[in-house]
């Protein structure tokens, strides 16, 4: 059941017009920089310096809480951090010149096609996870350092081959906008096989070739298309098409690769790490997660790699193992493995909401102090710089949270029985296993 | 190249200029004439700058700002009132000073172990006269006493004193024993030592005696300056020392562990009894060679110290009228 939103010819020229977007991107280019700014030259003390407060709290609210599970990749369609290397990359920032510029454009490594580089950003990240939320100066630098390297991924390779295999956002959004109910696909495969020139993959004068290494014709999951909407620019046909569509619909064909099922434990465990570091009682845990290159820190990071790694895929492995000699399958258990753990999707997206309800709702009121004083100088932009702090929504909190979780089990469930329907293997000790990560993660919110 | 690809590549550049300059040049305009001072813990670096000069009669305009933790703000052998310093948030504080001199900026919060170590100094120049004011001595170096040293007492009351019970035997005290110079100058076990000596008191018991030392040492002081006295001792003395003087404030298992010693304990009467206000005037004014006692010349002015002087001496003297 999918209702075609590029049939309405006003929604049509506005995704195929590029000027809406370049505004998108030159507002959040602008805000990019001015973060980077901010955290290098404001105040260093966190909660009052944009940089920190507008990346952290701010847009990882808007981008968990609303763009991830309404628009899957829709962030990717605006996020500034590629502008600058695609220009250079380009020559142009519009249409594509008539003259292409001579650039290396060399072609992403085949071994390197996967997401166990981002999977390796990702958990980067969520190790120095503590320091980078709470210093600007650290923000900062992850931010800039992701602007250069995009920049210098877009000299050397084709495409947007940074967004696509190394940035650690990029990854868990590709995961999760599997359950978003928007999609781009193509109207009919047909007419995709016998289309001349494939423009939409290899650009035209119309439009650049997909800047994500997508063939819009086998697209099957909202995984690794990333919105930008050339393709709807560039085909000849009018075979592309933006669809609204029933919530989780890419979860009913189970992945078989092992990059994305990790992908799947990364994010379920570090919600749950973070659950437990940021927002539990745990005084000693909190200071060896922010005391980095300690001795308590690396104990800290073995625990958690320990965790993400090991415990949690093991105990998964067991659960499935456990159904295959329930159901006396032979299918090779890495391939159920991979399948089973999409059933993990719905569950992690569910555990990061409710995660970022309590972290959002508790900080919020910083957003409003900091949009006004951004560098911590003493200014007064909106007239709300000397609000104090306070959290929101509080008795709300908890209620909201059982029943994000709750939902979350339940939509892991009903995904686990179709993914054991679809390889024909007993899906109930993966259900214990979610119930179980369920519980525990209730124990740390609540 | 299209006039589009023109447009849209001067309205990035211009995004990208408008939103890195206007800040800065908005910074940089109001920033004229203004110090801008941060605090941070000083095992951090403590205040930054931690010298800044300024002029007689001109208007100093300070934004203080702490990168860490809560601050307070003081001048020292100033009237300036006491400024919170709230991290991320800035403080706008004018002073004019109306004589050259050096004047120490301190943090008036417990911030971290070092506390004490955040200080800065304003020079101010010019006025009237840059000539240094011929300054007297202080006393404990007029009476040459050598602070360092060990003080014990040479004698202790089996009793607390009483000033309230010895001031029923005021009349038989000769009055050169109330006046200041001798209590500033005396422990009160030498005072003790010096009235059992006395013929005239020897009708009185040793607690009686004790409790007319008692007496002389409240005679010197004054309820306003005493109570004065347990503020700043409160502020600047306790996290050491402790509230009940004790020497167990938050802070002494650092200092201990820092030089090997723990804050003196004023409510030991072999250790205070054993010190005269000159003594303990020199500590304060100096500070405690390898003891971690910070000194405190620069902020206090004389008074201000003889003030927490008089409520040090109620850890040890009852019935002090407040």
């Amino acid at each position: 059941m999918r209702s075609e939103l590029t049939r309405f010819s006003v929604v049509k020229s506005l995704l195929k017009n590029r000027w809406p977007q370049l505004f998108g991107f030159i507002v959040m280019l602008a805000g990019f920089l001015y973060a980077i700014m901010t955290g290098f030259i404001g105040t260093p003390v966190g909660n009052n310096n944009f940089s920190t407060v507008f990346v952290w709290i701010a847009w990882w609210a808007i981008l968990i809480l609303v763009a991830v599970p309404f628009f899957g990749r829709g962030w990717c369609a605006v996020c500034p951090i590629p502008l600058p290397g695609e220009w250079i990359q380009r020559g142009a920032i519009l249409e594509p010149p008539s003259r292409k510029p001579r650039r290396f454009n060399l072609r992403w490594p085949n071994k390197l096609r996967n997401i166990w580089l981002q999977n390796l950003t990702f958990t980067l990240v969520a190790l120095f996870s503590t320091v980078i939320l709470t210093t600007p100066k650290v923000t900062a630098v992850v931010l800039a350092a992701m602007l250069f390297l995009a920049v210098g991924m877009s000299i050397v390779f084709e495409r947007r081959t940074f967004c696509r295999y190394l940035c650690p956002v990029s990854g868990f959004i590709g995961l999760y906008a599997q359950t978003a109910p928007v999609e781009l696909r193509v109207k009919d495969k047909q007419v995709c096989i016998t289309c001349k020139g494939k423009p939409c993959y290899n650009g035209s004068a119309a439009g650049y070739g997909c800047p994500w290494d997508v063939f819009p014709g086998g697209l099957t999951k909202n995984t690794y298309c990333g919105l930008c909407m050339e393709c709807l620019r560039t085909c000849p046909n009018d075979n592309i098409a933006i669809n609204l569509r029933p919530f989780a619909a890419d979860l009913g064909q189970p992945s078989r690769k092992l990059d994305e099922a990790f992908k799947a434990f990364i994010m379920l465990g570090a919600a749950m790490v973070y659950a437990g570091v940021l927002l539990g009682p745990w005084g000693e845990l909190k200071s060896a997660a922010y005391s980095v290159g300690t001795v308590a820190w690396f104990g800290y990071v073995m625990a958690f790699l320990a965790f993400i790694f090991g415990l949690l895929p093991a105990l998964f492995w067991l659960a499935v193992k456990l159904g295959q000699v329930l159901s006396k399958s032979n299918v090779p258990a890495r391939h159920v493995f991979a399948a089973f753990a999409t059933a993990l999707v719905p569950l992690g997206l569910m555990f990061w909401v409710a995660f970022s309800l309590s972290f959002v709702l508790t900080n919020a009121s910083y957003i409003f102090i900091a949009f006004s004083d951004p560098f911590g100088w003493g200014w007064n932009l909106f007239g709300t710089a000397a609000l104090t702090w306070q959290p929101y929504l509080t008795t709300a909190l908890v209620p909201l949270q059982t029943l994000v979780l709750v939902g979350g089990l339940l939509w892991s469930v009903r995904t686990a029985q179709k993914v054991g329907r679809e390889v024909k293997i007993q899906p109930v000790p993966v259900i214990v296993f979610s119930m179980l990560v369920t519980l525990v993660m209730l124990g740390l919110l609540l | 190249m299209k006039r589009s690809e023109i447009l849209s590549r001067l309205l990035v550049i211009a995004g990208v200029l408008l939103v890195l300059s206007v800040p800065l040049a908005v910074h940089f305009y109001e920033g004229q004439g203004i110090v801008e001072i941060h605090g941070r813990m000083a095992e951090s670096g403590g205040w930054s700058p931690n010298s800044i000069h300024a002029q007689v009669g001109v208007p100093l305009h300070l934004r203080l700002t702490s990168d860490d933790v809560m601050h307070g703000f003081a001048i020292g052998q100033s009237d300036m009132p006491v400024v919170d310093v709230a991290p991320g948030k800035m403080t706008e504080v004018t002073i004019t000073f109306n004589k050259p001199g050096t004047y120490t900026y301190y943090c008036t919060r417990w911030c971290g172990p070092n506390h004490w170590r955040m200080r800065g100094t304003i020079e101010v120049s010019g006025g009237s006269s840059d000539a240094p004011q011929p300054v007297s001595p202080p006393l404990y170096m007029t009476l040459n006493l050598n602070i360092d040293a060990p003080h014990p007492a040479i004698a202790t009351p089996t009793e607390r004193p009483s000033a309230l019970r010895g001031a029923a035997f005021a009349a038989m005290l000769s009055s050169s024993y109330l006046t200041n110079d001798y209590y500033r100058a005396h422990s009160p076990s030498q005072a003790y030592l010096d009235l059992r000596a006395d013929p005239a008191l020897s009708s009185l018991s040793n607690p009686n005696v004790w409790d007319l030392v008692a007496y002389i040492w409240q005679s010197n002081t004054t309820p306003e300056g005493r109570a004065e006295g347990q503020r700043l001792f409160a502020r600047n003395c306790s996290a050491c020392h402790g509230e009940s003087g004790g020497g167990d404030g938050v802070f002494s298992a650092s200092v201990n562990a820092q030089t090997g010693k723990f804050p003196a304990n004023f409510t030991d009467p072999a250790s205070l009894l054993g010190a005269s206000p000159a003594l303990l005037q020199g500590k304060i004014l100096r500070g405690g060679m390898g003891t971690g006692m910070p000194y405190w010349g620069p902020i206090f002015e004389n008074e201000t110290i003889w003030s927490i002087i008089g409520y040090i001496y109620t850890f040890q003297f009852d019935e002090v009228q407040k």
